[in-house]
């Protein structure tokens, strides 16, 4: 790491000390109601006084966020691979993708509730919904950029297209797809918390509207501290996947001196 | 696929009556592509022979069908008219192992160079059957021993961007070899390099030539460049081409940089640009 970087990273680290600095100053100072705007101090106090209590919703928000996500990204994968392949197909599918991608997925959960009853269920399938969109679209494009040349060259040899899907389509596509495993997973995340503050009696979102409805501000807070640290955790552990697995499409500018 | 059985690709195929076999051969194939009104006709009914271990370059005015007639012999186009015969059955079959390279040497940024001129062996049979088990060990020293024929020695575990352009274009040529076709396909190869860099891999596209004894067909615009590699050069006319003049090149071997600035090569240079320069003023309407 060099020395630009790590100031970078103070400068960031410095930012969000300062925000919480000024926000419980802005408290102090103004005289802010509890039941309004909680200090941030008594929202961390909050957070460790319950965290016994909170962790079971923790587990379930992230249980269902990450079987709704893989679900996704399996269903994603498929449909972009199969769009991708074919520019037909591309062309003939993209308007209904985009028609269902545009419709807001709050406004399917209680559709996802009339089917399945309150609870996991729904919270799955709206984070499967909101998260497979961008990862088709990006293996579909990933797939469709291949050289033509190169694909020559592997015919002539007598390679069949899934030979050629396998060593050159699908390792091509892997930047574009962790990529968007990275804002897939956060799209996941919140629609598995949207599903369960609409509907469903565990999760981080639960926790939320109940604690809300009996005027508990510093637990609310204490829950959007949590969702928070649980989408920076996971895009931060998509990206260090990401960085692993598709350094060649990026690594390019530390390399090319040597 | 077809099963492939090194060295014995001419028994008993009628062509193996010849003294030296046919490698590729063109009967009256014509291509035209799309149908109809929109029908564009790129290659008027051609017909060529090429023998074993011949180094056949083919030039004419650019969008004449000079690719065309590669993407036949490959088996990438089937003709519209006429008959392919490759390796003394036709293309389809696949009878004769082909090597291919462009302009475009399109290695793969995510593979060393060496596992990316190991591509072909995880393809084509009897390789691909052995890939696992041998990647690691003789496919491995055969890529090598490739790239340093090229004057690529050391560069095998390096990444493609970290190569120049002729490097890449070497790394090319060695994929376009490894499996050890008995047919190289080259587009245009150096089109993109320097005249330096395209001297020098000439000489080397000689040397592999020379070693491997493959039958080449190679598609260029530089005269000087067939004049220099091939030991027969077909002349094309406009689209919808066809070949209008066909002569061997007979200076003796190895060839030399040098050997292009006298008299003789002079010669051979400006009578295959005036073949052109005709045949860009006159182009072949109606000449099906």
């Amino acid at each position: 790491m060099t020395g630009r970087d790590v100031r970078q990273k103070a400068w960031s680290a410095a930012l969000i000390v300062l925000f919480f600095v000024a926000w419980e100053l802005f408290c102090v100072m103004s005289g802010m109601s509890d039941l309004v705007l909680p200090r941030p101090s008594e929202v961390f106090v909050t957070l460790y006084q319950k965290f016994p209590l909170l962790w079971p919703h923790i587990l379930q928000t992230l249980a269902t966020t990450m079987i709704g996500f893989v679900l996704g990204v399996g269903l994603g994968v498929v449909l972009g691979a199969v769009i991708g392949v074919s520019k037909t197909a591309y062309d003939t599918a993209y308007p209904l993708l985009v028609g269902f991608s545009s419709i807001p997925k709050v406004a399917v959960v209680p559709i996802f509730v009339l089917w399945f009853g309150s609870g996991s269920v729904p919270a799955v399938l709206t984070a499967l919904s909101i998260c497979f969109f961008p990862i088709v679209v990006n293996i579909a494009t990933g797939l469709a950029t291949t050289e033509p040349e190169l694909e020559d060259v592997l015919k002539a040899l007598g390679a069949s297209k899934f030979d050629i899907l396998w060593n050159v389509g699908l390792p091509r596509t892997m930047p574009f797809f962790f990529a968007s495993l990275k804002v897939a997973v956060s799209y996941a995340f919140v629609g598995a918390v949207l599903s369960e503050t609409v509907a469903s009696n565990r999760g981080i979102g639960n926790v939320m509207i109940t604690a809300s409805s009996n005027f508990n501000v510093p637990l609310v807070f204490a829950g959007l501290f949590v969702l928070a640290g649980l989408g920076v955790a996971l895009y931060v552990i998509f990206s260090l996947i990401e960085g692993r697995v598709t350094g060649w499409a990026t690594r390019k500018n530390d390399l090319i001196a040597t | 696929m077809m099963r492939m059985q090194p060295h014995s690709e001419f028994l008993g195929s009628p062509v193996s009556a010849a003294a030296v076999p046919i490698a590729i051969e063109l009967s009256d194939a014509s291509v035209t592509f799309g149908r109809g009104e929109r029908a564009v006709p790129a290659l008027s009914k051609t017909t060529l022979r090429i023998a074993d271990g011949e180094f056949v370059a083919l030039v004419g005015p650019s969008g004449c069908g000079k690719s065309t007639i590669l993407r036949l012999a490959s088996g990438l186009v089937q003709p519209t008219t006429g008959v392919v015969i490759v390796g003394g059955r036709e293309v389809a079959a696949r009878a004769l192992r082909v090597g291919m390279a462009f302009q475009n040497p399109t290695m793969l940024p995510w593979m060393t160079i060496e596992r990316n001129i190991m591509l072909p062996l995880k393809i084509v049979e009897p390789f691909r059957s052995q890939f696992r088990k041998l990647r690691k060990t003789e496919y491995r020293d055969k890529a090598n021993a490739l790239l340093e024929q090229v004057g690529l020695k050391g560069f095998g575990n390096r990444f493609p961007w970290q190569l120049s352009g002729g490097m890449l274009q070497r790394a090319n040529l060695c994929r376009a070899l490894i499996h050890e076709p008995r047919m190289l396909l080259l587009d245009e190869p150096f089109g993109a390099l320097d005249q330096f860099t395209r001297e020098e891999l000439w000489s080397i596209l000689q040397d592999l030539w020379m070693t491997h004894k493959a039958t080449v067909l190679l598609v260029t615009h530089d005269l000087r460049e067939a004049a220099f590699l091939a030991s027969r050069i077909c002349v094309m006319s406009a689209r919808p081409g066809r070949i209008v003049d066909d002569s061997e090149v007979s200076f003796s071997r190895p060839r030399t940089v040098a050997m292009t600035f006298e008299p003789d090569f002079v010669a051979l240079n400006q009578k295959l640009r005036g073949f052109i320069v005709d045949a860009r003023s006159a182009p072949a309407e109606g000449a099906i």
